[in-house]
């Protein structure tokens, strides 16, 4: 196996483990977000939206796992990484610094998929939601897409923030609420008028999850754009993402190099 | 190749709200197959030198050559031929096994899975750490941590290791291991050469090949311990038990010209460090004069403490 391999799946592995070694942590990554979807359904139901809103919810909730996990696991992990000491370790080995963001990101998407899925089946059973999907390989294929080019731009934010450890911490605080709502999490992104729900689609998630609808609940979805459409725009923005990331963190290591800021003062 | 490591007029300066000049103008040759110390109290830029060599920092002028290759345009060749463990170290996922944690780091540099589980095992068992291979990270003590850190270090079959302060507040068995394994890691292959560094002077007279005195960013002296000993064989060193009195001991001799002092027991016992022996009365009538008493004085041979101090003018305390 290539070093570039083993190196990506050594970093992985203590978050896939993680998922599997603390399941409490599991537990409440999941009560979390079905309590966001519950209210949000007693909120819809209140209002006699449409049953098909409530599943939207339920795919927002459990999608919401992914998005946590680019913030908390990939954009802002290299302040703590730095902290502990493990950031400089990843520097000194040979490994390709790709290896190591895909690592994260490979290790991310497992731990926060138990997650989802977990949302999703408890949600469709809790608040019995009903959704057909027509087309699986689209699905499947539109699904992939987002989660590449969501965890390409946490690994892009990861190399540019860093060296600037809490305010990477700050960002992500600042982005997590707004996200839901811009993005689209819990009702269909075009209510938000054309502008808006355009500007909203540089962050992945946001075609991800219109698409995702699409498949899932047809007409009702209210689409932004045609779902092939969709999925083209999301793989332009994965590629670009996992470019800019790249180039971004080959500054940055450069720059942290410079500076002395690959480290902290006192390690 | 002959050097491991080729350091000339380096020099790194940290910019903030006050320029520290951590290292300054060094130059400094290691030969492959070394054994190799950097003896220096606090804030002497052992860490900062140690960065720059492993990659981590590049020089603000100067140059380095790690390998054969330069630390600036070639780290890319350097890496994959080094690895580093600092004494003080808090890295690992405490939610891994001490195993787990192991074999993730040598998958950074690509150790196929079944030599890295041999190289785990047996490094384990020289560092007395068998029992702890399953246990997590988080819950063993600071002393078996720095032991899994050293090994992190050995298990990628390094070239040349750069170790921090390897000893660094461990107790005497633990160092003791530790050193044992440093020594004979290098014996065991000719091509092996381990750059430590310390401020505790035992560690370094009894390990090192060669030593370099560094103090506040430069070099003061290196050469083997013997030899900076050696350099000192026209002083004369004494050690001197005295009542106590007012100044203390130790500055009423540091007055005294042609001696450096070092206090090893406070306002008790000191050590001199005399230029020429002669001086000797001089000390005698600075401490009678300020109305102490001689108790006891001895003439000792010199150690690496004695070089040190005359070099530094002080101990490293
Ligand atoms: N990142 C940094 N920014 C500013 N000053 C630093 C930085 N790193 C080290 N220094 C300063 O450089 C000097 C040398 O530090 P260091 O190399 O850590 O010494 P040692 O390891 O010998 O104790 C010290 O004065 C220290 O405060
Ligand atoms: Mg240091």
């Amino acid at each position: 196996m290539p070093l570039n391999l083993r190196a990506a799946v050594g970093r992985a592995y203590p978050r896939v483990i993680g998922a599997l070694r603390e399941p409490s942590w599991t537990f409440f990554d999941v009560l979390l977000p079905l309590l966001g979807i519950a209210a949000y359904i007693y909120y819809y139901r209140a209002l006699g939206a449409a049953s098909s809103f409530e599943g939207f919810v339920v795919l927002g909730g459990a999608m919401t796992a992914f998005w946590l996990n680019v913030l908390w696991g990939m954009a802002s992990q290299f302040y703590w990484e730095k902290e502990i000491g493990n950031l400089q370790l990843f520097l000194v080995s040979p490994m390709s610094r790709m290896a190591l963001l895909a690592g994260m990101a490979l290790g991310g998407m497992f731990s926060a998929g138990v997650r989802a899925l977990s949302t999703l089946f408890l949600g469709l059973i809790i608040f019995d939601v009903h959704m057909t999907v027509e087309e699986p390989l689209f699905l499947a294929a539109v699904f992939l897409v987002t989660l590449i080019a969501i965890y390409g731009m946490g690994m892009m934010f990861a190399s540019l923030f860093m060296l600037y450890g809490r305010d990477a911490w700050n960002i992500s605080n600042l982005l997590q609420e707004p996200i839901y709502l811009v993005s689209g999490f819990y009702f269909p992104v075009r209510a938000l008028g054309p502008w808006v729900s355009a500007a909203a689609s540089i962050i992945p998630i946001t075609l991800g999850l219109d698409a995702m609808r699409q498949l899932l609940f047809g007409e009702q979805a209210l689409g932004l754009l045609p779902v092939a459409t969709e999925l083209v725009i999301l793989c332009v923005l994965a590629v670009a993402f996992l470019v800019l990331a790249r180039y971004a963190l080959r500054y940055m290591e450069r720059l942290g190099r410079k500076e002395g800021r690959l480290t902290l003062r006192w390690q | 190749m002959a050097y491991a490591l080729e350091v000339s007029a380096l020099s790194r300066a940290f910019t903030g709200k006050q320029t520290v000049v951590a290292l300054e103008n060094v130059d400094l040759k290691v030969k492959e197959g070394e054994l190799f110390g950097l003896l220096g109290p606090n804030g002497a830029g052992k860490t900062t030198l140690i960065k720059i060599l492993s990659t981590l920092l590049l020089p603000t002028s100067g140059t380095a050559k790690v390998l054969g290759y330069d630390v600036d345009g070639e780290a890319s060749k350097i890496r994959p031929l080094i690895n580093m463990v600092s004494g003080g170290e808090t890295s690992g996922y405490g939610l891994l096994t001490v195993r787990e944690n192991l074999w993730m780091f040598s998958q950074f540099y690509g150790v196929p899975g079944s030599v890295a589980r041999e190289r785990i095992d047996g490094l384990l068992k020289a560092f007395g750490l068998e029992d702890k291979a399953n246990a997590k990270v988080r819950t063993i003590s600071t002393g078996q941590r720095q032991r899994m850190n050293i090994i992190r270090g050995f298990v990628t079959d390094p070239k040349l290791i750069f170790l921090d302060e390897p000893t660094l507040g461990l107790d005497v068995t633990t160092s003791r291991t530790i050193r044992e394994y440093i020594r004979d890691w290098v014996r065991a292959r000719d091509d092996r050469t381990l750059l430590l560094t310390t401020h505790y002077m035992r560690e370094a007279e009894e390990l090192c090949d060669r030593v370099a005195i560094i103090d506040r960013g430069t070099i003061l002296a290196c050469g083997p311990p013997a030899e900076l000993k050696r350099r000192m064989n026209h002083a004369s060193t004494f050690v001197m038990d005295t009542t106590s009195f007012d100044p203390a001991p130790l500055s009423a001799v540091r007055g005294v010209k042609g001696v450096s002092a070092d206090e090893i027991e406070s306002g008790k016992r000191v050590r001199l460090v005399l230029e020429d022996e002669s001086a000797i009365s001089d000390v005698i009538s600075a401490v009678v004069s300020r109305g102490g008493r001689i108790v006891s004085l001895n003439k000792v041979e010199a150690t690496l403490e004695d070089a040190f101090i005359e070099m530094v003018g002080r101990g490293l305390g």
